[in-house]
């Protein structure tokens, strides 16, 4: 019975989130009718826009279920993106052996940071804010220019940026020159729920996955059980940084450029959507499912600030600090009456 | 031998031995850095920048070590709230959605505490969710991150609010008929007001010992969720103070720039000083010596002709190594290595 009452807490949590989401969604549809929101190609762009994001914050959970962090994200994006317009536009590397590359650099970069939070039982905040100057810093050693990937650099690369996959045609809707507009996603939306869906099965049914939670519950009762604690913490901070080198080719296949300063901020853009989607922040608790919600919440306020158009971009900002502030009182406070109750 | 290591275990050995090494650097491959001359009537020199420009993060740093030593966390929202302070101050002096004035509307000084006041509210913020609601300071102080620039941004309109006002660039560059820079002063008092704090009341003991542990100074009769909310406000008045000293530098409100990673160079200089980020026991000194240290390593890779946006990787490799040989596990490896060694040497002898 009291264990019953433990999961409905936490999965209370996530409902709020997707009732939230929702809610938003709806509120939006209504205001904004005349200017295209209720498409459904709009609510198709939120995943497009935010497919890196996705993989990155599946990433981020895993790490914070650690009760760990990892705010290098954002830079190894950047670098990822630059590696990728500096391979394939400038030095016209093949596109897969470089897709091939950045993948084993986000392993090696992941290995490094996992073995000195892991196994020298360095504080992950500062290894991972390491990390995070390195990456940036090494995207602007290997160029300081924009570097953009087109067509005639890359056509393979190109070509899969630009790939629509359609839906059926009934959920299109006619647009005002009367062309008839079928919704579409991208590939790399099909990516990132196949990150959702992979992560989701390997935290909650392999032996990996269930270790990662003993860790996070307390680390003390985890050794005593025999797991090994350092290892688990290796292979959190290996995937977190491999998930973030596919969502830096998402990203990429986005934005189809490289610079230095792309991707500012995006740890901290993760790391919220991973609060509200109700990741606890001292780890145990966790739901991926709920994270990509968060992402899409993220998407959401921003689809409505831009859609408004008069409204300065910083009220998106603060949206989604005031939510992130809500979500953290309300964890908070069931923490609290889950302790008064034991 | 012994009087050595009697050295290497003192905690400022490892922040001096980091800023004699960077000097050491300096010397041999440029020794003009260590001139100074004077042009106008004010002092130059690569020194001064130094002094100078550290200034931010040595008055950062101050708040920032006391956050750490007592709640274990960071407190990552500084600097956001150095630009929110910035943004305020202009829009208080020069009126709201003015672009640019040569005139100001209210005193200075009533610009000036208002700026430090927003900086205090938002240590307030952060004090009440994290000593109150016992929210990680991590996370607790990332709503403010990413909320307090864009507040800022509101302030000023989203422009930047330039204040034409000779006496508001004193604070940031020089007084009149004085050679060394104001902020090198503001920097000083900052300093010499939270010792005093720290020294003269028991403050300074009642943070170390929360910080070690917050229940057992609970039960041993301190209110520890008070002490915590103050190490945060103080901490939140010190950016207010930082985010004066940036915008005067450059007699505007920037919001998009004020601060940028600052926050970031403030808790390494708090690592650098050879505190523990797991809180408990803290040395001040250390911390500031620890913000100059960063900065004469900024000052030394621009003078060298690396770009600002290459200098982090410098940077990213001597945190590694500080964090490393820091760390108790190496410290150990080291011990059991030497000790292995000295067995070794006994059997041959």
């Amino acid at each position: 019975m009291k264990t019953k009452k433990k999961i409905n807490s936490n999965n209370l949590l996530i409902m709020i989130t997707i009732i939230m989401f929702i809610v938003m969604y709806a509120i939006g549809c209504f205001v904004y009718a005349g200017k295209g929101f209720a498409h459904v190609q709009t609510f198709l762009n939120l995943f497009i826009t935010n497919a890196g994001l996705i993989c990155v914050a599946c990433g981020m959970t895993c790490v914070m279920l650690t009760g760990g962090i990892d705010i290098s994200v954002g830079s190894l994006i950047a670098m990822d993106c630059m590696i990728l317009a500096h391979g394939m536009g400038v030095q016209g590397w093949p596109c897969i052996p470089t897709i091939i590359l950045i993948l084993v650099i986000g392993v090696i970069f992941g290995l490094v940071q996992g073995f000195l939070i892991g196994y020298l039982n360095i504080q992950p905040f500062i290894t991972t804010m390491a990390g995070m100057f390195f990456a940036r810093g090494m995207t602007a050693v290997i160029c300081t220019d924009q570097l953009s990937i087109t067509q005639e650099q890359n056509a393979l690369f190109y070509s899969w940026a630009n790939a629509k996959i359609y839906l059926p045609a009934f959920l299109g809707y006619t647009n005002n020159k009367g062309k008839v507009m079928t919704p579409y996603v991208r590939p790399t939306v099909i990516i990132a729920l196949l990150v959702v869906v992979v992560i989701f099965i390997v935290l909650k049914y392999t032996k990996f996955g269930r270790s990662i939670y003993a860790v996070g519950g307390n680390e003390t009762s985890a050794t005593m059980m025999g797991l090994n604690v350092k290892r688990t913490k290796l292979f959190a901070y290996i995937l977190s940084s491999f998930l973030c080198s596919i969502g830096g080719i998402c990203y990429c296949l986005n934005t189809m450029s490289g610079s230095v300063q792309q991707a500012k901020g995006f740890e901290m853009d993760a790391i919220a959507s991973s609060v509200i989607g109700g990741t606890r922040l001292t780890g145990g608790v966790v739901n991926v499912i709920g994270s990509r919600f968060g992402v899409m919440i993220n998407g959401t306020i921003n689809t409505l600030v831009t859609t408004n158009g008069k409204l300065l971009s910083s009220w998106a900002n603060i949206a989604t600090a005031a939510l992130l502030c809500f979500f953290i009182i309300l964890q908070s406070v069931f923490a609290y009456f889950k302790n008064r109750n034991n | 031998m012994k009087n050595l290591k009697k050295v290497t275990k003192q905690q400022l050995f490892l922040p001096i031995f980091c800023l004699f090494l960077v000097l050491l650097v300096n010397l041999f491959k440029d020794p003009s850095f260590f001139g100074i001359s004077i042009n106008n009537g004010v002092l130059y020199g690569r020194i001064i920048d130094v002094l100078n420009r550290g200034s931010e993060i040595a008055i950062l740093a101050v708040g920032q070590t006391l956050v750490v030593a007592v709640s274990a966390g960071t407190d990552i929202s500084v600097g956001s709230v150095m630009s929110l302070a910035a943004c305020g101050t202009c829009m208080v002096l020069a009126g709201f959605g003015v672009n640019t004035t040569s005139t100001i509307q209210v005193p200075l000084i009533i610009g000036i505490l208002f700026g430090v006041a927003l900086g205090g509210l938002c240590g307030a913020f952060n004090g009440a969710l994290v000593a109150k609601l016992k929210i990680q300071p991590m996370v607790a102080t990332l709503i403010l991150y990413t909320a307090a620039r864009a507040i800022g941004l509101l302030f000023c309109n989203n422009q930047i609010t330039y204040i034409r006002y000779e006496p508001y660039k004193y604070l940031g560059n020089f007084l009149p008929g004085c050679p060394i820079p104001t902020p090198i002063f503001v920097t000083i008092a900052v300093i010499i007001v939270v010792m005093l704090f720290l020294k003269k009341t028991a403050l300074g003991t009642y943070i170390q010992s929360v910080g070690i542990n917050s229940r057992a100074a609970k039960i041993a009769g301190l209110n520890s969720d008070m002490i915590c909310f103050m190490c945060y406000l103080i901490c939140g008045i010190c950016a207010g103070m930082a985010g004066m000293v940036a915008s005067s530098r450059i007699y505007c409100a920037d919001s998009n720039n004020i601060g940028l990673n600052y926050e970031l160079d403030a808790i390494l200089a708090v690592a650098l000083g050879g505190n523990s980020l797991g809180g408990g026991r803290f040395n001040m000194t250390g911390s500031i010596i620890g913000a100059y240290t960063i900065q004469a390593i900024t000052t030394t890779l621009l003078a060298m002709g690396v770009s600002t946006d290459q200098a982090p990787v410098v940077k990213a490799i001597i945190v590694i190594l500080i964090v490393v040989v820091q760390s108790p596990v190496f410290k150990s490896w080291l011990g059991k290595r030497q000790a292995k060694r000295l067995a070794l040497s006994k059997e041959a002898a």
